[in-house]
């Protein structure tokens, strides 16, 4: 077994236990490389069917090549696919910054349609290794009834086991692919042949590397122009993977405080 | 930002697999973990470019003096208060390695956070303020890391400038920590004299601890081993779930340890039923058709068999030659989080694996804290304490002793509704009453020699004086059920009267089982199914799906009988029933007295050599209560749905599962488990 053999494991482990103990659980798609190989693996871990909805809350200002993957793999992949809007920006709390206060729409976006299904479980696309509060997550991660994340009361979890009994009215996030890094996404995405939105690939040297809203997400320098050469320059950068998103950078704070109040 | 790709830099072995190690960093609060992983995240050049000139411009605009442990303490509560709160991940490599660091919170409140953290890792540096000394949570942690299962541990004695790099210091805590985790059994790999702050011990051995000869931190972490998966164990497949997506019926898991392969035998535990390995399911199927003749520990597979069994989460898949015990009961060592003392009562949910079973404490063998210089012993386990305990489980579960299988002899305990503690199985109960299987056959074949003289009633009486322990009857309130239940309690023998309540008997069995308990005023103790697998039975195959095959069939008989069954004969060492041997061609090979070796007990039939004829007469002149059916032509009587009246010389079994094969009419109580029915 080598290493994509071990995560690939325990990611199917992951979604086998959240299938088995939650009631009614919804991936979220957010159309990035994440995602993608998420869903990748939940086909794996079901022998090729996808025994839940797939959801993708839509801000309405992603890129036209997000929308155009999305409908072109929605189909591909048999998925049973839910869209769900976003609020608009003056339902979002004033007091954060510009950018971060946009992203935040997702998070109302996301409450709203949590209480139109009755999901009980949200499987979302998060890595540790991206940015400093996602370290400190749990695989099945509680949420209170505002959807907020208590990170000073979180329930031990350990040897694979998880907390999945809930109190009424609340959800669980549930992280199949918390223990990835990015280099570990972009090998395995190689290795099975998954499909990528191609703003990922460098174009006039810029590429994203990360995925949002068209008007607060930006290019990076590269000169990446095939998966290959972003494993190969992963291996060498320093430079953080979400520094495109512009509300990670807004305030010391600012995603501490989206996380907190729901954002994923 | 200043992402590059060197040129010609060759993929091949950029991204060849080195081997990942997961290191936690435990010790006291305030010994300095955050610091040290600053450093080495900063001397292995780990950091993103700029991100110590941003922490060191907030450290500035908050009038606070910049700390390397800023890096990790990502939360704004953790920066203020200056601790960590919760575990937080890094990652960083070497020469030979890629590094997973994960920061363990020192305080007491969270050790629950720290038990997170070190549970996923491979192996543990521990760390002590040279100038405080070993502190409660040093103790306490360095026991905790043997109760996770985390071999490899070094000790690094930190702020050694704080004590003027004194030699002798470093050698006295060196002895104290040292004598501390061997008294458990971990003996540190090395002791480290250290200077977070400052660098010395790190990466060098600078001038200031020249008298020290041993390994540098990273060439510490350079000796650690990755996990290996428990491939040479015996194999242990515990089931997640049971798919029916399509038209294959895939029971999914993760392999613990070992492996297996296409055509091996397997046995189910805690049923004991067997089967073969069909196939290793993959997707996608081109890909999984290529690597799947075989897997092993670590692999999250899927696999199907060649017999319908009933099996369910919960249940775990073994090699047949060394299938796993089961244990209603089990001793462990246990660290407890809950803010509620655990003490004898306590109820709890018993998890292994993905099995999970309800389960009382009956004993608190001892109870410590560890974080004690000389622990005091308690009766109940407080919060963040340890401690043996014996609990008592509702089901039997299958389960390893942690000496013989790390991956599957340990519990999570739940209270609740959220975990609140773990340990290692030390101790299950002995199988004393499981004689070896030839021993048993002897003891059955002088039995039978002892009672084949005597009449019925003298042969109940003989065998319960001959064995010890335990004595079930199984009745159905057939005939020759109530023959037998006449002659037991006529005699007033110490036999347990069990009946299996399959939820789909006539309402006449239900009318005698009344009738003889107000007869003989004994009560008749009934055993039902598993009220899970019995959910999970009529969900994959409808509520009458029985008649759909010979193996929906033996699903249900397993579901609605022979798992109850097991349960009823759990601590038994005879077991009576009312078989015939004319009853059909497959009970005439059956004795009077026979070892049933699989559950390790002696199955006695008193009625071996009756006819119906002789139970009928008997039955008349002692005025036995009868079943109502018998007089609607209703013989063998089993579950109304699988049960009709006969014809006049029609066998007598012909009225069971009618549909079927003539030759092998047994729901599988008479058959070893396993046996082809």
């Amino acid at each position: 077994m080598d290493r994509l053999d071990e995560l690939e494991a325990q990611s199917i482990f992951i979604f086998r236990e959240a299938f088995a103990r939650m009631r009614k659980p919804a991936l979220l798609w957010s159309l990035g490389k994440d995602s993608n190989v998420m869903i990748w693996l939940a086909r794996k871990a079901f022998f090729g069917h996808l025994p839940f909805p797939v959801m993708h809350v839509d801000t309405g200002k992603k890129f036209a090549e997000m929308y155009a993957f999305r409908d072109r793999y929605a189909r591909e992949w048999e998925l049973d696919l839910i869209v769900e809007p976003c609020p608009p920006l003056d339902a979002v709390d004033p007091t954060l910054p510009p950018a971060a206060r946009s992203a935040a729409r997702k998070t109302e976006g996301l409450k709203l349609a949590l209480a139109k299904h009755g999901f009980d479980a949200l499987i979302a696309g998060i890595r540790r290794d991206e940015e400093a509060t996602r370290a400190k997550e749990r695989v099945f991660s509680p949420r209170g009834l505002e959807g907020n994340w208590d990170v000073r009361d979180q329930p031990p979890e350990f040897w694979d086991h998880f907390n999945a009994r809930l109190p009424a009215g609340t959800h669980l996030r549930v992280h199949p692919i918390l223990h990835w890094t990015e280099s570990d996404i972009w090998t395995y995405t190689r290795r099975e042949g998954i499909p990528i939105i191609p703003l990922y690939l460098a174009k006039d040297g810029k590429r994203y590397r990360s995925l949002g809203d068209a008007d607060i997400t930006f290019p990076v320098p590269s000169q990446a122009r095939t998966i290959d050469e972003i494993i190969a320059e992963l291996d060498v950068t320093k430079t953080p993977e979400r520094s495109g998103r512009a509300m990670d950078h807004e305030a010391e704070d600012a995603f501490e405080r989206l996380r907190a109040s729901g954002y994923l | 930002m200043n992402a590059r790709v060197s040129p010609g830099l060759d993929i091949a072995t950029s991204v060849s697999p080195r081997p990942l190690v997961r290191i936690v960093i435990v010790g006291h609060v305030d010994h300095g973990k955050s610091t040290l992983i600053g450093r080495l995240l900063a001397e292995t050049g780990s950091l993103p470019d700029g991100k110590l000139d941003e922490l060191k411009a907030v450290s500035a605009r908050r009038g606070m003096p910049f700390e390397l442990s800023f890096l990790l303490d990502a939360l704004q509560t953790e920066r203020d208060q200056g601790i960590t709160i919760d575990t937080s991940q890094v990652r960083f490599r070497t020469a030979s390695r890629d590094f997973v660091l994960i920061d363990a919170p020192g305080h007491a409140e969270f050790l629950r956070n720290m038990i997170t953290g070190a549970s996923q890792a491979d192996a543990a540096l521990l760390i002590v303020d040279a100038a405080e000394g070993v502190r409660d949570q040093t103790r306490r942690h360095g026991y905790l890391l043997h109760l996770l299962g985390v071999r490899q541990v070094v000790v690094v004695i930190n702020k050694m400038d704080r004590v003027s790099y004194d030699d002798v210091r470093f050698r006295e805590l060196d002895a104290e920590i040292s004598a501390h985790l061997e008294g458990f059994g971990v003996k540190p790999a090395a002791v480290i004299p250290i200077s977070a702050r400052h660098g010395d011990g790190v990466v060098a051995r600078t001038a200031a601890i020249e008298w020290y000869s041993g390994p540098t931190v990273i060439e510490a972490l350079d000796r650690f081993a990755p996990a290996e998966p428990a491939s040479a164990l015996p194999l242990r497949l515990p089931v997640q779930a049971v798919y029916k997506f399509d038209d294959r019926r895939i029971i999914a898991g993760r392999i613990e340890s070992g492996s297996l392969a296409i055509g091996d035998e397997i046995v189910v535990a805690p049923s004991g039923k067997r089967a073969r390995v069909r196939s290793i399911e993959g997707w996608p199927v081109a890909q999984a058709t290529t690597a799947t003749a075989a897997a092993s520990a670590g692999r999250s597979v899927g696999i199907t068999i060649d017999r319908d069994l009933f099996i369910a989460r919960g249940d775990v898949i073994a090699i047949a030659l060394a299938g796993a015990p089961s244990a209603r009961k089990i001793t462990a060592r246990i660290f407890w989080l809950d803010d509620e003392p655990l003490a004898a009562g306590t109820a709890l949910t018993v998890r292994i694996g993905p099995a999970e079973v309800r389960g009382t404490v009956t004993a608190v063998v001892n109870s410590v804290d560890p974080g004690e210089v000389t622990p005091t012993q308690g009766a109940a386990i407080g919060q963040n304490h340890v401690g043996d305990v014996e609990i008592a489980l509702a089901a039997p579960l299958a389960v390893d002793l942690y000496e013989s299988n790390p991956r599957t002899g340990r519990i999570v305990l739940e209270h609740g509704g959220r975990i609140a503690g773990g340990g290692l199985v030390l101790a299950l109960p002995v199988q004393a009453k499981r004689p070896q299987a030839a021993a048993l056959v002897a003891r059955a074949a002088a039995l039978e020699q002892t009672l084949s003289g005597l009449d019925a009633a003298a042969r109940l009486a003989a065998f319960r004086s001959e064995v010890a322990g335990r004595l079930a009857f199984t009745t159905s309130f057939g005939l020759e059920d109530q023959v037998i239940v006449h002659m037991i309690c006529a005699a007033g023998l110490d036999i347990d009267l069990v009946t299996l309540d399959t939820g789909r008997l006539f309402p006449e069995a239900y009318t005698v089982w009344e009738e003889t308990e107000a007869r003989y005023g004994r009560r008749i103790r009934a055993i039902y199914p598993r009220h899970d697998a019995l959910e999970a039975l009529v969900e994959a195959q409808g509520i009458n799906g029985f008649y759909g095959s010979r193996e929906a069939r033996a699903a249900c008989c397993d579901v609605r009988k022979v798992e109850p069954l097991g349960r009823a004969l759990a601590d038994a060492a005879g077991w009576i029933t009312g078989l015939r041997a004319d009853q059909s061609a497959h009970r005439g090979q059956a004795g009077l007295v026979a070892a049933d070796t699989e559950r390790g007990l002696l199955k006695l039939s008193p009625l071996h050599d009756w006819t119906r004829e002789a139970a009928l007469h008997f039955a008349d002149e002692h005025a036995v209560p009868r079943s109502a059916l018998h007089a609607k032509g209703f013989v063998s009587i089993g579950c109304a749905p699988c049960t009709r009246a006969i014809r006049p010389g029609e066998p007598e079994r012909a009225g069971r599962w009618w549909w079927e094969d003539e030759s092998k009419k047994e729901c599988g109580l008479h058959v070893r488990p396993g046996a082809a029915r």
